[in-house]
């Protein structure tokens, strides 16, 4: 869309300036202002509801494996309900080619065993210490992402793809959110309007600013975004993730995005390489490739990280399924990444958290801090005090 | 038009309707809330179209065998879906769930009785059970009417055993699967322990995370709770009762004694999880969260610690009589003060624009997209924790841009009967700023008046 069609329609704000909502165009900006490309993207997609690590990342020869995990277990690589094999006695879920392609090109390193220093099992609370990168339950009212913003040496800010805005991006650091368009969009005289009404109210105004910035990029064309929010109701992820490619490309884009998915608490009937969390693997699978292609050549410069507020336990419950547990498994990958690896240390399942659950080895916050510092060219200590020793 | 009226409709209420404000005044706010929670039998909603929990659990089985019945023999292996399966589902689901809600989403919008009405869905959130998946569809609705709505203005203890009894919960929560390692059952088929239910009753539904339990306790209360089923929902079924109601299988029940927070449950069949939820419903740790709770929903995100105290006292004093608690709050300065500093949630937002507007019936198809992209579908909160109820989680900045395209469509829809100006002053009264009168009447349509009138903050707060 141009940026100079009239009637103003909100996707051509993106050419017209808008404090005050004003109508000025001389020498038309984006909406947000052009930065110089030295700063990488970040994208945090956090699965909500406790993703079953081992389900995703199988040690396929670890002595207690078959007999811990029962029918969730998955077969040596080229059998049926085979993984897709990583090296090394691990295997990845056969619901996740995506990633496995990712793994052969070196473009993505897992971090298993992994959790943060939250030790109990509920997933509100998990999340809440996930998202603050405080060291314990509501010790922050505002996310680690927001917080490392501010590090950045030009104001960036961070979208969460979402109607509303994660924990992770709150803060003092500027963060919108965005979801796919319901119905035909309200006219720009009636926005101004509004903003006049909201002028002196500190949550309706900076919001419906924020707001009309941030659709006028997403949109990319009518259609696009009615064809994500009719996907999004039959609970597929990739829509969401092109829209997130499609913001983060824009000029002068955002640094960061946060995309959340939900559906991984699979307590009953979970299945191996077949089944409910297989197929919520499969979608999670397609999201990343669309983010992939949607974002192009700034792939190259990409950082994602996938991560859950905690495992699952080891053993399989009484309905074929898994409780909420400790240990679990993280992403990174990106055209960035230096990939290929399994990070950290890998405990085994010889001995088990609590006898149930496995041993969180790793500290996900540290996976956090590296990646961040990777994506955006900041020191990785300053990024550590910032975002998780300082809160 | 007083200003306790707008607050007794707005705050406490789900929006006035056009007159409605003159009628609260007459007698004063106050008393018109008063009135509502003397009269329980109106908060039920009996109606003829909806299904008890064993009858849409009896329409889902059914849906069930004929999609069996459809799969020929050679296809054994194909997934489930056929050409005919999504009709099928999709016939079922409106004849439960969206029954359930077009009924709720009426009641809502016209009840004369909406301070009761909210306090329903408060409950009905905090013991939130929410249609997932095809498991749960037939669940939500009659859960609400025959648990929450019976005992809304009883005692919590009564509410929580309820709830817990109740075949909604007990499949939402898995815990109708759920077999005692050591029992009949379980020995048979090496079935197993689900502590789901067990681990919200004690986090969300009566102590709370730091309430004072631990991971050892969450699982002695499943295994108390093993034989709390669902008559048909056995693995090999057949059980006595009327398919879909509760059932107590003593060959599913953990035995022995079980220990929770320090106290001893002899063996008792069924006795011994109602002695264990009777135990913990009397809790004080309850009450502390119920106040807090309930002066957070009706009265401020960050309400005011001497309203918090004087809720908890009488929850304890009365011993959890919910009617009582709803008195308290009611005579709560603090819940009257002028300002409204609750931001509406998508919900409130939604009824109380239908209610100022004068809607009558409501029909739920052209809404549900509005519910979904707002992020609030009616029974189908997120997680047994059910939807949030603060302002930074639903004031997202795409969801206020979401509000206002809808309001333009409810604008264009209401032209013509009735004008911006007179919506305003029927939902808002004493409380309508000169700045939004002015900005209504320069507005460059009626349209555009709806929605300066529906988006303005004095709407969008309570």
């Amino acid at each position: 869309m141009t940026a100079h069609t009239f009637p103003l329609s909100r996707r051509a704000l993106l050419g017209s300036g808008l404090s005050g909502l004003t109508l000025a165009s001389a020498g038309a900006t984006a909406a947000f202002a052009a930065q110089p490309a030295t700063t990488g993207t970040f994208v945090l997609v956090i699965l909500r509801g406790a993703l079953d690590g081992l389900a995703a990342v199988a040690p396929l020869h670890d002595p207690a494996y078959l007999a811990l995990r029962g029918r969730l277990a998955l077969g040596e690589p080229g059998t049926a309900n085979g993984a897709l094999d990583l090296g090394g006695g691990f295997g990845l879920n056969p619901a996740l080619p995506g990633l496995h392609a990712l793994w052969r090109a070196g473009q993505m390193n897992i971090l298993h065993a992994c959790a943060t220093p939250y030790r109990d099992r509920s997933h509100f609370d998990g999340q809440d210490v996930l998202e603050s990168g405080a060291a314990r339950l509501f010790g922050a009212d505002t996310g680690w992402l927001n917080r490392l913003l501010g590090l950045l040496p030009a104001e960036r800010d961070g979208v969460g793809i979402g109607r509303t805005i994660p924990l992770v991006l709150r803060g003092p650091a500027k963060a919108t959110s965005w979801a796919p368009p319901l119905a035909p969009e309200t006219s720009f005289d009636t926005l101004s309007r509004l903003m006049d009404l909201y002028a002196g109210d500190s949550l309706l105004g900076p919001a419906l600013s924020r707001a009309i910035e941030t659709d006028a990029i997403a949109d990319g064309g009518a259609g696009a975004g009615m064809a994500a929010g009719q996907a999004r109701g039959r609970g597929a992820f990739a829509p969401l993730a092109s829209a997130a490619a499609r913001i983060l490309t824009a000029p002068g884009g955002p640094a960061a995005a946060v995309i959340g998915l939900d559906g991984w608490d699979t307590h009953a009937n979970q299945g191996a390489g077949e089944g409910l969390l297989a197929n919520r693997l499969g979608q999670l699978d397609q999201a990343i490739t669309a983010l992939r292609v949607g974002l192009g050549a700034q792939w190259a410069t990409t950082h994602v990280v996938i991560a859950t507020e905690f495992g699952r336990t080891v053993r399989v419950n009484g309905t074929g399924g898994t409780d909420h547990g400790t240990g679990g498994t993280a992403f990174h990958l990106g055209g960035a990444v230096r990939g290929g690896r399994m990070l950290g240390d890998w405990p085994g399942l010889a001995r088990l958290h609590e006898d149930r659950d496995l041993i969180p080895a790793n500290d996900l916050r540290r996976l956090f801090a590296s990646s961040v510092a990777s994506a955006w060219g900041l020191d990785t200590d300053a990024v550590w005090q910032a975002g998780f020793a300082r809160v | 038009m007083t200003s306790s009226a707008v607050i007794a409709a707005n705050r406490f209420g789900l929006g006035a309707r056009p007159g409605e404000l003159e009628r609260i005044g007459r007698d004063g706010g106050r008393a018109w809330l008063m009135a509502q929670i003397e009269r329980p039998d109106r908060l039920q909603l009996r109606d003829p179209a909806l299904l008890t929990s064993a009858g849409a659990l009896a329409a889902f089985a059914q849906y069930r065998q004929a999609r069996a019945a459809a799969r020929s023999p050679t296809q054994a292996m194909v997934p489930a879906a056929g050409p005919g399966d999504g009709q099928r589902l999709a016939a079922v689901t409106a004849r439960t769930l969206g029954a359930e809600i077009e009924a709720r989403v009426q009641r809502a919008v016209t009840t004369e009785d909406s301070f009761a009405e909210r306090w329903v869905h408060f409950w009905s959130n905090w013991f939130t059970v929410a249609a997932r998946n095809a498991q749960t569809i037939p669940l939500p609705g009659p859960f609400e009417r025959e648990v929450i709505r019976a005992h809304a203005m009883g005692r919590f203890a009564d509410m929580a055993l309820a709830a817990t009894a109740h075949p909604g919960m007990l499949i939402y929560l898995d815990q109708a699967q759920s077999v005692g390692p050591g029992s009949q059952a379980g020995n048979r088929r090496g079935a197993g322990l689900n502590e789901n239910l067990a681990r919200e009753l004690l986090e969300l539904h009566t102590l709370g995370p730091d309430g004072g339990y631990s991971q050892a306790d969450v699982t002695e209360l499943a295994r108390a709770l093993t034989g709390w089923t669902v008559t048909g929902r056995q693995m090999r079924g057949g059980a006595p009762g009327e398919p879909g109601t509760f059932v107590f299988l003593a060959a599913m029940h953990e035995p022995g004694a079980r220990t929770v927070r320090g106290k001893q449950y002899r063996e008792g069949g069924v006795e011994q999880g109602r002695a264990i939820i009777a135990d913990l419903a009397r809790d004080p740790a309850i009450g502390v969260r119920v106040a807090k709770a309930v002066a957070t929903h009706f009265v401020a995100d960050d309400p005011a610690p001497a309203l918090v105290a004087r809720l908890n006292a009488s929850f304890m004093r009365s011993g959890g009589d919910l009617r009582a608690l709803a008195r308290t709050l009611i005579e709560s300065p603090e819940a009257w003060q002028p300002e409204p500093r609750k931001f509406k949630t998508p919900h409130d937002f939604l009824v109380s624009a239908l209610r100022a507007g004068g809607v009558r019936e409501v029909s739920f198809g052209p809404l549900r997209a509005t519910f979904e992209q707002l992020g609030q579908p009616p029974f189908r909160a997120p997680s047994p924790k059910g939807w949030p109820d603060t302002a930074p989680h639903w004031a997202a900045p795409d969801a206020i841009l979401k509000r206002a395209d809808w309001a333009q469509l409810a604008g264009e829809r209401l032209n013509g009967s009735m004008t911006p100006i007179a919506l305003a002053e029927g939902a808002l009264g004493p409380a309508l700023s000169s700045r939004l009168r002015t900005a209504i009447a320069r507005a460059e349509s009626g349209t555009q008046g709806f929605v300066l009138a529906l988006m303005s903050p004095e709407f969008q707060r309570r």
